[in-house]
């Protein structure tokens, strides 16, 4: 008989033997070697063994009884340490053992980032029973703490797993989104959402940066300054296939063991299958595709003949509840076409990829009944032309009409006590209370609620409620959406960030039903910026959602060359200042300009030149004017008391303390500021968006003024004694101006669209007044950066470089 | 083809583009929310603006000067505006950027 010898009892080989064996139950001697003291056991079943679902018996798939029935020479607990093809035998640590075949079935190594501190006891992988174990010890002790490193398929199995042990569990990810991999950003916001209900903490963008404790794991630190108490880090960061032995013996590799479709390597009588195999450039770390492997070399043992195709995969989580299933290719496309379906009441989302007729690809949570018959249309590539139009609504839809996503969804998903208008705090169940007494209009709504009454942002949000209560017996007005992506107006959209506290561009993307994987240029921009007006701490900028001038920090020229310029306070300067100007300008070839702002304008700058200009302007201590930017332009100031014998206050002063109070907040718009000395207006105060005019008995504040494409005088706001009172209402004010207006409103839009007197009524309130100020201080905590700064920085530099030049380069 | 290696693929955040100089003119690649990788010239049909400053949102590319919005895939000009931008293969082999020099290089001749 020939003598058959297997390294590695896993899942791979495990099937593999079993195949042969059924096949020809005496062609070999099988010798099967194994590094874990056990046989073959079901190890994606870990994860119910993990969460107490299962016991480890439950998952053995061959016991000893099968192998001794089967003849199988068992050398469990002892590694394979090296192969002599010469000789035709492999070693091990109680000696040689001979072949005349041999499978290698060695699967993968978990990947353990060597972070500071990995080596400590309590750092554990996610591969094996010692493992798993290990983890269900720790959660032994009440209260103890897990962190997980990885939020891909197994790092959340594990952090679903100990969660139900009891443990305090926080998972860091280092992508965006969890399984990153496997789904698009909207699939991974709602599996982050159920996790977080079930108690376990996520944290995306997690850089960590160190593994701390005396003696076993006690805490994790990330680069931010995060520190997570940890009694048990699991590390699931990925998986190496482990194909040692395989470079050793001098095997063909690739990234793991290269194969032909028999399995054969690159010794005709060696072979393998499994994780550590590597085919036609693929490597494999679901067991579907090691299945039809196991089943070739069964075949290619016995002389029959067999091909391994690579087949199309789909994913499933193993965590009870949370259903999610991704297959195929799902990135979209002209040619392809998205069907979007999304039901936030039920957090269902479901999204197919069509190409030319064909299902390519499908992403779904929170309902996956249907997920087969989609991944079966996929793998055959069935022509769906005839039933696109309900396709998404699965096969009980198939040939009967199906319903369509409803526009209202998101307004029917708000619970009873969602505010619905924030000014004179009116929640949804108020509203329904007045539609059941028979009010059945916006009008008799707001008389009898007053919701809508005050500023009338939420007007569209409360006929959407009447609509959903009252069904087509209502009317709805219609009102222009933001753009072919959503059904929501900007101010619905407002309102529904801060209601429903939706503070990630997912989030929005699924919750409000919008109709598109992720916007486009006209709705996205306006998103980040409601996302980091609403949630300064919790929400970061995007600057994949900025046009051009916001991302580059500069404005673009019809050339695409760039302005740089750098902020004048209050209009004032000093010698140094205009040195560093004039020589930065001489330095760059730029044309010098005096704006109408009272700055100085630096044009013609190449995109390449723009970290290197802006490190010398701030070398002379000058940082960005943000001419480009939503956002505090230039405070305008007239010479005043200081000077001209007529001023009576510091208006200069005064606006210096402005523009440096509010540079750096991004606004709807860009909002500009003027101050001037007294009524003769020297600083144009009366036609900004804030214009201060300074008189004997202290500041008259105006908002609302206009000169650019209408021409319109400010309104007054208040009068008022001091300095620091003067301030406080030009901060509140610019705050409630980024908490309610639409983007690209400028001030004056939306004062007449909420009216001066909702305005004066919130600021006269002096809490509201102040802790509007506290909100925008918060955010400046955040936001207030030079920007020039920042990216003038070498890693950050280097972004502004073309990524390759190849113009230098001598012809061939 | 001929694939050049124009660099790493972590130097193009997600939704994001860079630049890459050629002697037959700038090219623009551009990285999806899908992390698919896609290369066309930089150069806007309309007036010439620079394709690798615009927003990318779906398979799109927005201009960054008027608003054309381009496929990525085909290089036509979506909606009512007309034009069209040349693409060139691109892929990515164990995190690097590979542009086909031979078909930038053709565009030229
Ligand atoms: C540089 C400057 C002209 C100058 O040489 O003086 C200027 C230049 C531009 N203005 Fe302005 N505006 C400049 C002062 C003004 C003023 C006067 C002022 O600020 O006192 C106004 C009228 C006041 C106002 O803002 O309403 C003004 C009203 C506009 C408007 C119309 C805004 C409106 O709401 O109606 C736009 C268009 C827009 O923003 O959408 C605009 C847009 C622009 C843009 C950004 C056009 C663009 O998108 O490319 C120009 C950029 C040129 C460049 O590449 O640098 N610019 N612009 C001034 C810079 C001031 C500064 O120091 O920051
Ligand atoms: C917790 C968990 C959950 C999973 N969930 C899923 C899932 O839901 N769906 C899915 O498709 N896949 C899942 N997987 C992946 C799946 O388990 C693997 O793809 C599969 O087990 C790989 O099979 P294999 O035979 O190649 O390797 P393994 O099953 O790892 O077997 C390899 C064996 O070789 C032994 N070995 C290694 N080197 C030597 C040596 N030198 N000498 C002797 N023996 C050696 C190892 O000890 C090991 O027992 C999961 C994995 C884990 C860990
Ligand atoms: S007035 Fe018009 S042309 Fe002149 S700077 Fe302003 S936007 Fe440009
Ligand atoms: S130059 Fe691109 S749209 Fe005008």
């Amino acid at each position: 008989m020939q003598k058959l010898v297997v390294i590695g009892a896993g899942m791979a080989s495990g099937r593999m033997l079993e195949h042969l064996l059924d096949a020809a139950p005496d062609a070999f001697e099988v010798t099967l070697f194994n590094a874990e003291p056990r046989g073959n056991y079901n190890r994606i079943m870990l994860s119910p063994v993990l969460s107490g679902e299962k016991t480890f018996e439950e998952i053995v798939t061959h016991d000893d009884v099968w192998y001794a029935a089967n003849s199988v020479i068992t050398r469990f607990g002892e590694s394979v340490t090296a192969i002599d093809t010469a000789r035709k035998i492999v070693r091990s640590e109680k000696g040689e053992t001979p072949y005349d075949k041999l499978v290698i079935a060695t699967g993968s190594a978990p990947f353990i980032i060597p972070l500071p501190g990995h080596n400590l006891p309590g750092v554990v992988a996610y591969r094996d029973l010692e493992d798993t174990n290990a983890m269900i010890e720790a959660s032994a002790r009440p209260g103890a703490h897990a962190v997980i490193i990885g939020g891909g398929l197994l790092g959340l199995e594990a952090a679903a797993g100990l969660r139900l042990r009891g443990m305090e569990v926080t998972v860091l990810h280092i992508s965006g989104h969890l399984m990153e991999r496997q789904l698009d950003e909207t699939a991974g916001y709602l599996l982050q959402k159920d996790l977080e209900k079930r108690g376990i903490r996520v944290i995306t963008r997690a850089n960590t940066k160190s593994i701390e404790g005396s003696g076993k794991v006690e805490r994790v630190l990330l680069d931010d300054g995060t520190e997570l108490k940890a009694d048990i880090v699991c590390m699931a960061a990925g998986i190496r296939p482990a194909v040692a032995l395989g470079h050793a013996a001098g095997l063909d590799m690739g990234r793991a063991i290269k194969v032909d479709a028999q399995m054969r390597t690159s010794d005709p009588d060696i072979f393998a299958v499994g994780e550590c195999v590597e085919f036609a450039g693929n490597l494999f770390g679901l067991v579907a595709p090691l299945y039809d492997q196991a089943k070739v070399l069964a075949k290619t043992l016995l002389d029959e003949d067999d091909t391994f195709v690579v087949r199309e995969l789909s994913t499933k989580l193993k965590v009870t509840g949370c259903d999610l299933f991704s297959a195929g290719d799902f990135a979209e496309g002209p040619t392809r076409e998205d069907i979007v379906f999304r039901d936030p009441a039920r957090g269902i989302y479901k999204r197919l990829v069509i190409e030319e007729d064909r299902l390519i690809g499908a992403v779904m949570y929170g309902d996956t009944a249907d997920s087969n018959w989609f991944f079966g249309l996929i793998k055959d590539g069935t022509d769906v032309e005839e039933m696109r139009e309900t396709l998404i609504f699965g096969p009980a839809f198939q040939g009967g009409g199906g319903a369509a996503a409803d526009p209202l969804a998101a307004v029917a998903a708000l619970p009873a006590d969602a505010e619905i208008c924030g000014c004179n705090g009116v929640c949804k169940g108020d509203i329904l209370k007045a539609v059941e007494g028979g009010a059945h209009s916006l009008e008799t709504v707001r008389a009898q609620t007053k919701a809508s009454a005050s500023c009338g942002t939420c007007a569209g949000l409360v006929e959407q409620v009447l609509a959903v209560s009252l069904g087509d017996s209502f009317e709805m007005p219609t009102a222009k959406p933001i753009c072919a992506c959503c059904d929501l107006t900007h101010e619905d959209v407002r309102v529904l960030i801060k209601t429903k506290e939706l503070k990630s561009q997912p989030a929005v993307w699924q919750e409000l039903g919008w109709k598109t994987p992720n916007g486009c240029h006209v709705c996205r921009p306006a998103v980040n910026f409601y996302l980091l007006a609403d949630w300064p701490l919790e929400y970061r900028d995007d600057p994949q959602s900025r046009l051009v001038n916001e991302r580059n920090h500069a404005n673009i020229q019809k050339d695409g060359t760039y302005s740089v310029m750098p902020r004048m306070w209050g209009g004032m300067t000093t010698p140094d200042e205009l040195i560093a100007i004039a020589e930065a300008a001489r330095k760059y070839d730029a044309a010098v300009k005096v704006t109408g702002g009272q700055r100085i304008d630096l044009l013609g700058i190449k995109k390449e030149d723009l970290p290197a200009i802006w490190a010398d302007l701030n070398d002379a201590g000058m940082v960005s004017g943000h001419a480009y930017t939503k956002g505090l332009r230039t405070v305008k100031t007239c010479v005043g008391s200081d000077w001209c014998r007529f001023g009576t206050q510091d208006s200069t002063g005064l606006g210096i303390k402005l523009e440096k109070r509010l540079w750096g907040s991004w606004t709807p718009h860009k909002v500009k500021l003027g101050v001037s000395g007294c009524p003769r207006n020297c600083a144009e105060a009366t036609c900004k968006d804030v214009g201060i005019i300074c008189v004997d008995s202290g500041y008259q504040v105006g908002v609302a003024g206009a000169a650019g494409m209408d021409v319109k005088e400010t309104e007054r706001l208040v009068d008022v004694a001091s300095e620091e009172e003067a301030i406080e209402w030009t901060v509140a004010f610019v705050q409630l101006y980024r908490e309610h207006a639409k983007y690209l409103d400028r001030p004056y839009k939306w004062v007449a669209k909420v009216g001066l007197d909702w305005v004066k009524d919130v600021l006269a309130d002096e809490s509201r007044r102040k802790s509007l100020v506290e909100r925008f201080d918060l955010s400046q905590t955040v936001y207030q950066k030079d920007p020039w700064a920042e990216r003038a920085a070498p890693a950050e530099a280097r972004k502004f470089q073309p990524l390759a030049d190849f113009t230098q380069e001598a012809a061939e | 083809m001929s694939w050049i290696d124009v660099g790493a693929l972590d130097e193009i955040p997600l939704r994001g583009a860079r630049v890459v100089k050629t002697r037959s003119g700038c090219v623009a690649i551009f990285r999806t929310a899908e992390d698919e990788l896609f290369a066309t010239s930089n150069t806007c049909a309309h007036k010439g603006g620079p394709l690798a400053e615009g927003m990318v949102h779906g398979r799109n590319i927005t201009c960054p000067l008027h608003n054309w919005v381009y496929s990525l895939e085909t290089g036509e000009a979506q909606g009512a505006d007309n034009g069209r931008i040349p693409t060139y293969p691109v892929k990515t082999e164990g995190g690097r950027i590979l542009l086909d020099g031979d078909a930038v290089a053709a565009r030229a001749a």
